[in-house]
Parts: C-alpha cells; structure tokens; sequence
C-alpha cells in the first residue's frame, strides 16, 4: 500500500476536450508537498509516514512542532497527516511528492471536512419528507412527525434521527477520477466534486475498492533532485 | 491571478486560437455553426437566432439563442468557449437597452422585432 497524499482544494473549474465532451472538475494544489518523518515498526509498531504541505511562518508553530521540524530538517508546514504504507512503501524525510503520484484514468478516494450547515431540520438533514402543505397541519409543516410507539415502550430509542448539527464532518467520497495531472505546476484535477470548502486541505489515496492503476509509480513518485529519488 | 485563474486564462487562450470569438452581445443576430456526430462522420449544423442573454464567468461562460422555429420557439444555450462550435458568425448587430431580453419569450411576430443598431460604435481611442 503507497502513501496518499495532501492536497489543497482550490476550487472548480472544468476540462473541454478535444472530442467535444467537457468534465467538470475539482482542483487540488500540491503545495510543497513533502515527507517530514516516517513511523517505523520496531520503534512505534506501526509503519507510517508522515507528509506536511504549505509553507508555515515559524511564528505560527507551536515550540513542541518546531522542534520536531528542527529534528528532520524539513521546513515548517502547515498542515501534518500520516498515512499508513506497507513495509517496502516508505519514504525518507525530505522527499517532496510531485503530482506525477497519480495518472490520469486513475480512481482515487478523496477525504474532507464537509461545509457546516449548522443545526438543520430532520427534512434538511435526513431527507424526511414533513407534513402537508395543508389538510389541516398548523405551523408543522417541516416537522418530524413521530418519533416513537406509546406506553410501551414509553421512550425514544436511541440514534433515533432527528434535528441536529449538520456538516463539518470527515467525509470519504470514493471511486473519483483524475481527469488532469499538471507536474509542472503541481496540480491534480478530479471529476466531480469533493468534501470541504475552497482552501480546505483534503486526503487523496488510491481507491481502496480498486485495484492500483497498473501506471502508478511505487512507492511514491519523488521530485528529481529531492532526499531519496532512488530509496523504495 | 490564482492558480485557478491562470488555467482559465490558458485554456481560453487555447481555445480562441482554435475558434476565435467575436464580439456579440445580447440583441445579435448569430450563427452559430455546431459539429454534429453522426455515427463516423461529423457534419456542421448552423442555428440561427437572436442572442437573448449572456453569462460571462471565464471558462464557464456561455450564451442564448432563441430562435423560432416551424411555429414553436427554441432556445439553446451555448458553452463559448466549446469546441464543438466551430464557428460564431454575427449576422446583425441588434439595438436593445437590457441585457437579459427574457421578454422576448412572451412576444411573438411584429412585436418581437429587435431595430437593428445604426452603426457601429467606434472605440473612443480610434475615432481620435
């Protein structure tokens, strides 16, 4: 299993080809995207690493992260995430990642934090289908409804779906295609839409329902001229 | 320009140098030349009509044509920069005050007349 990646959404835009069609797409900036520390099995019993993207002021990282920079002289990032690898998938600190880590064709699943829509109703969260427009219902048209039996059992069960907080959330969309890689600017263009808003950081990794794209580079496709072009 | 931005803008430039764009505005008359796929081969249809809105948001930008057609009016909107189009042929320059002309939809012969412009408006910098 490679590595994923992190990525930044920009926002959408779309792709005309030369066949006519068009494919509406997401676009996600690899933003100095680089291996800062790696967990090993015998020092932490799992095998990981850990990638940073953008590039953060040192007046913004903690003392604890700035030491832990100090140690694997990588330059501050922004954001940190690791990501679980395989034994013979691990990367040397300070290898940047270019775009090149995915083709195009490729499935991909994709993790972000949904938009807050804040405390919404059983119809806007649930999809339940309210009460009448009329036929006598007074005031409670967007309601529940019920929400239980009577005496017996005399309580709402538990998880029972009602109004609540909605969004701002991890969401895992898989199966999405990469419809453009850009190495030269770094970018990667996905069809469709993704969790999160624009400037959010999101998780790419191969689809896990899916076989990897044959193409693919393994362990990782590296910078030229970065920490490790030839470790893996 | 973000980066967003600056893929647009290429894409755009890419695209008009396959298929320039002329200037057209809502009250034209145009004829847009659309390639048509029919099993192997692909032909140009023409659809000709008055322009009655446009959207202008970079890449995503696109227009409507309305025309009538044996009797029933169509309309059809257009991406701009598509490249299924393989040509925007301006035909007449039409004079109207709005830039959305959704009123036309309930009018129907005499009263759907667009005047057409008296003359072309010259850029200040080359009437001087």
């Amino acid at each position: 299993m490679r590595t994923g990646l992190i990525a930044k959404k920009l926002g959408m835009s779309r792709i005309f080809k030369e066949d006519g069609t068009h494919v509406p797409v997401t676009v996600l900036h690899l933003d100095t995207l680089q291996v800062v520390d790696t967990r090993t099995q015998e020092r932490d019993g799992y095998t990981a690493v850990q990638l940073g993207i953008g590039a953060a002021k040192v007046k913004n990282v903690s003392k604890p992260n700035r030491g832990h920079f100090a140690r694997v002289k990588v330059e501050p990032k922004k954001k940190l995430v690791e990501f679980r690898v395989s034994d013979d998938a691990v990367l040397e600190s300070g290898a940047s990642i270019t775009a090149a880590h995915f083709v195009v064709g490729q499935k991909v699943d994709v993790t972000g934090t949904s938009k807050g829509k804040g405390f919404a109703g059983g119809m806007k969260r649930w999809n339940f289908r309210g009460l009448e427009a009329s036929h006598g219902v007074s005031i409670s048209h967007r309601s529940l409804g019920s929400t239980g039996n009577r005496q017996d059992p005399g309580k709402t069960f538990k998880n029972k779906k009602m109004a609540g907080h909605l969004g701002h959330e991890r969401v895992t969309t898989l199966n999405l295609e990469v419809a453009l890689v850009d190495v030269e600017k770094n970018l990667l263009m996905i069809r469709g839409a993704i969790p999160g808003s624009k400037n959010d950081y999101v998780l790419v990794r191969d689809a896990i329902k899916k076989a990897r794209h044959a193409d693919a580079p393994y362990p990782a496709a590296l910078a030229a001229g970065s920490a490790d072009a030839t470790a893996g | 320009m973000n980066i967003i931005e600056n893929y647009e803008a290429a894409e755009i430039a890419r695209l008009t140098e396959a298929r320039a764009v002329p200037k057209f505005a809502p009250g034209d008359t145009v004829r847009v030349s659309v390639k048509v796929v029919e099993g192997e081969r692909t032909r140009v249809q023409a659809y000709e009509g008055v322009v009655i809105a446009r959207s202008n948001k970079g890449l995503g930008s696109n227009f409507t044509v309305r025309k009538i057609s044996y009797g029933e009016g169509v309309e059809r909107v257009f991406p701009l920069y598509a490249p299924t189009i393989s040509e925007i042929h301006v035909v007449r320059r039409g004079d109207v005050r709005r830039a959305k002309l959704y009123y036309l939809r309930g009018r129907r012969g005499k009263s759907a007349r667009i005047a057409e412009k008296a003359r072309e408006v010259v850029a200040p910098a080359a009437a001087e």
